[in-house]
């Protein structure tokens, strides 16, 4: 082996690097399966949209659906939840939001203001908040304290961003469309 | 495992085999000649009892994966069949369960040993790294078994602890829909829990090996934190000093292994994992087990996501940098004055953060006026103790502290004045 380090970059150099180059990718290529694996699969994925009758939802009241193995919130909203999630300043809040921009319009072209629909799950670490506790008469997260208002907007707690709204629309008055 | 091999194979088949695979050298060197310093303690037994441990954990886990089924549907029935159908599955299960918590137990111990002594300063901080990686590994495995019972608290615990990850920046939930599989716990989750949960004690039995290795290179500290001068007076022999004390400690550590599983073997555990997971409902006060409590309460003390899984996980990472944030050149904690009171001072507030952890994070201890002093803002100045004693007070106190005269040898400590003079 006379100069493999010559100042001049041979040939053998070159191949040097290509072939670990290649090796590298091929060993790449092979580790990518095992993580992927571990991605939600096919069935997970498949699991579709649910329907749902929300017409026996008595006003002033809330049932929990279960969606893509998630509690989801129907909050049947009363005409004093309604005033207190609209007065808000919404500079005062921690993930700026308004009440209308959590909702959505019904068959007729109108905001359905009555009802809030949510995914169940506390944005700090995940547990199922409890509804119609906390000093701002939405939800307050039993795990660590996080308070949410009428909106499912984070007042106050260490969650840092608002209940989220999963993707939903309304079929008819009285039936929605979740997912 | 290193050093100059003292063994001499005694016949044929002993010179057969020493010069083909020398595995009776190894035992003979690592188990036997192996010189200890002559005055260990008993807080020098709890590395043998942790190996005990670990090899109890694996046993029983091996013969409870015979009965187990990882599902959602069939986990927790499976777990109420090996306590009612199995052979003896009570007290493997209960075995398992409480031994997971000695295990604990011991490893803190051991720990807080080696803060006090100095066990981590040169040339032992490999050594140390060492152990704080097996205690990250067994912190892990603790979590993915605690799952598998699929209770309440094993599936809110999990949902929690996974969600943990979802508080990093912009990969934060594809992380977290990875980790479970789903856009929940799920099977999925479960089953792959119960993958790496076998797996990951054969990790720890990998560190543990490098563990006693870096030991034996490095040597053994001891209660005066003063190097082996002399082996012939400083050390004894491994075999039979050290087993027999060994032996000893195991046996009386057994004896409080044995009362919490047969006597209590409930009572470090939550009620609330005797009721089938359920996905839609919260359990008033989640908890993790009593060993991560100081942990959790450190996470809670934080009013801000991210800012609290960092320091969560900073609180264990400040342990790897130990060594060399200690700018004291004393080991032990028995000549250094100031040290000796900061030790135990932040055993207290270890032991305070786990009760914290423990407790409803707006429970309120005593009102001044109109203000309330919940245990969120007890936890707030605790966790500011734990860095402030590691970051600050450790690199300080190396400075400022006056320590008193460390004896000459481990000789001279034992023997007082009647030690003959070392011959280095």
């Amino acid at each position: 082996m006379a100069d493999i380090h010559a100042a001049e970059p041979t040939r053998r150099d070159f191949l040097y690097v290509a072939t670990g180059a290649f090796a590298a990718i091929g060993a790449a290529a092979a580790v990518w399966p095992l993580i992927d694996q571990m991605n939600p699969d096919a069935s997970v994925l498949a699991m579709a949209s649910i329907e749902l009758d929300i017409g026996s939802v008595p006003l002033g009241q809330e049932i929990t659906v279960k969606w893509r193995g998630k509690p989801v919130f129907v909050r049947h909203r009363t005409e004093e939840e309604i005033k207190e999630a609209d007065a808000v300043d919404i500079t005062e809040l921690r993930d700026p939001q308004t009440d209308d921009a959590r909702l959505m319009k019904g068959p007729d072209g109108k905001l359905e203001k009555e009802w809030l629909i949510l995914i169940g799950i506390c944005t700090h670490l995940g547990c199922v908040p409890l509804a119609y506790k906390g000093e701002y008469d939405g939800y307050f997260c039993p795990c660590h304290g996080s308070v949410y208002d009428t909106s499912g907007r984070i007042r106050k707690g260490p969650a840092p961003l608002n209940l989220a709204v999963p993707p939903y629309e309304f079929l008819s008055a009285t039936k929605i469309k979740i997912g | 495992m290193s050093g100059n091999s003292t063994y001499t194979p005694s016949n044929g088949f002993t010179r057969w085999m020493d010069s083909r695979l020398p595995i009776i050298r190894l035992g003979h060197d690592t188990a036997v000649s192996y010189p200890v310093p002559k005055n260990l303690n008993y807080w020098w037994t709890f590395g043998g009892i942790l190996t005990f441990m670990l090899v109890v954990q694996i046993i029983t886990g091996v013969v409870l994966a015979m009965h187990y089924v990882p599902t959602t549907a069939l986990a927790f029935a499976s777990v109420e069949h090996i306590m009612r159908d199995v052979n003896y599955g009570w007290v493997l299960r209960y075995t398992h369960a409480n031994g997971a918590s000695m295990f604990f137990v011991a490893v803190y111990i051991h720990m807080f040993r080696g803060l006090y002594y100095g066990s981590y300063k040169a040339p032992r901080e490999i050594l140390w790294i060492l152990g704080c990686l097996i205690y990250l590994l067994m912190m892990a495995t603790a979590f993915f078994g605690y799952v598998l019972p699929w209770g309440q608290m094993s599936f809110w615990g999990a949902t929690v602890i996974t969600n943990l990850f979802g508080a990093i920046p912009f990969v934060g939930q594809s992380v977290a829909t990875w980790l479970w599989g789903g856009f929940a716990i799920g099977d999925p989750t479960l089953n792959r829990f119960f993958s790496l949960h076998y797996l990951f004690p054969f990790l720890i039995f990998g560190v543990v090996v490098l563990h006693i290795w870096a030991l034996h290179v490095s040597g053994q500290n001891n209660p005066v934190g003063v190097e082996v001068k002399n082996k012939d007076q400083d050390t004894v022999p491994f075999t039979p000093y050290a087993t027999v004390k060994d032996a000893f400690g195991l046996s009386v550590f057994l004896i409080l292994f044995a009362y919490f599983v047969f006597f209590a073997p409930n009572s470090l555990g939550d009620v609330e994992n005797y009721t089938i997971a359920h996905p839609l409902k919260t359990p008033l006060h989640i908890v993790p087990e009593w060993y991560l409590l100081p942990f959790y309460a450190i996470l809670r003390a934080v009013p801000s996501k991210l800012g609290g899984v960092i320091l969560m996980f900073g609180s264990i990472a400040v342990l790897f940098i130990l060594p060399w944030l200690d700018t004291s050149k004393v080991r032990s904690a028995r000549f250094r004055p100031l040290f000796k009171q900061i030790f135990w001072l932040h055993l207290a507030v270890c032991i305070a953060l786990g009760w914290c952890g423990g407790m409803m994070p707006d429970h309120v201890l005593f009102s001044v006026g109109s203000i309330d002093f919940t245990v969120t803002y007890f936890a707030r100045i605790l966790s500011f103790y734990y860095f402030f004693h590691f970051l600050v007070l450790f690199p300080l106190l190396g400075l400022i502290e006056r320590p008193k005269p460390v004896p000459e040898s481990i000789a001279a400590s034992v023997l007082g004045g009647r030690a003959a003079p070392a011959k280095a």
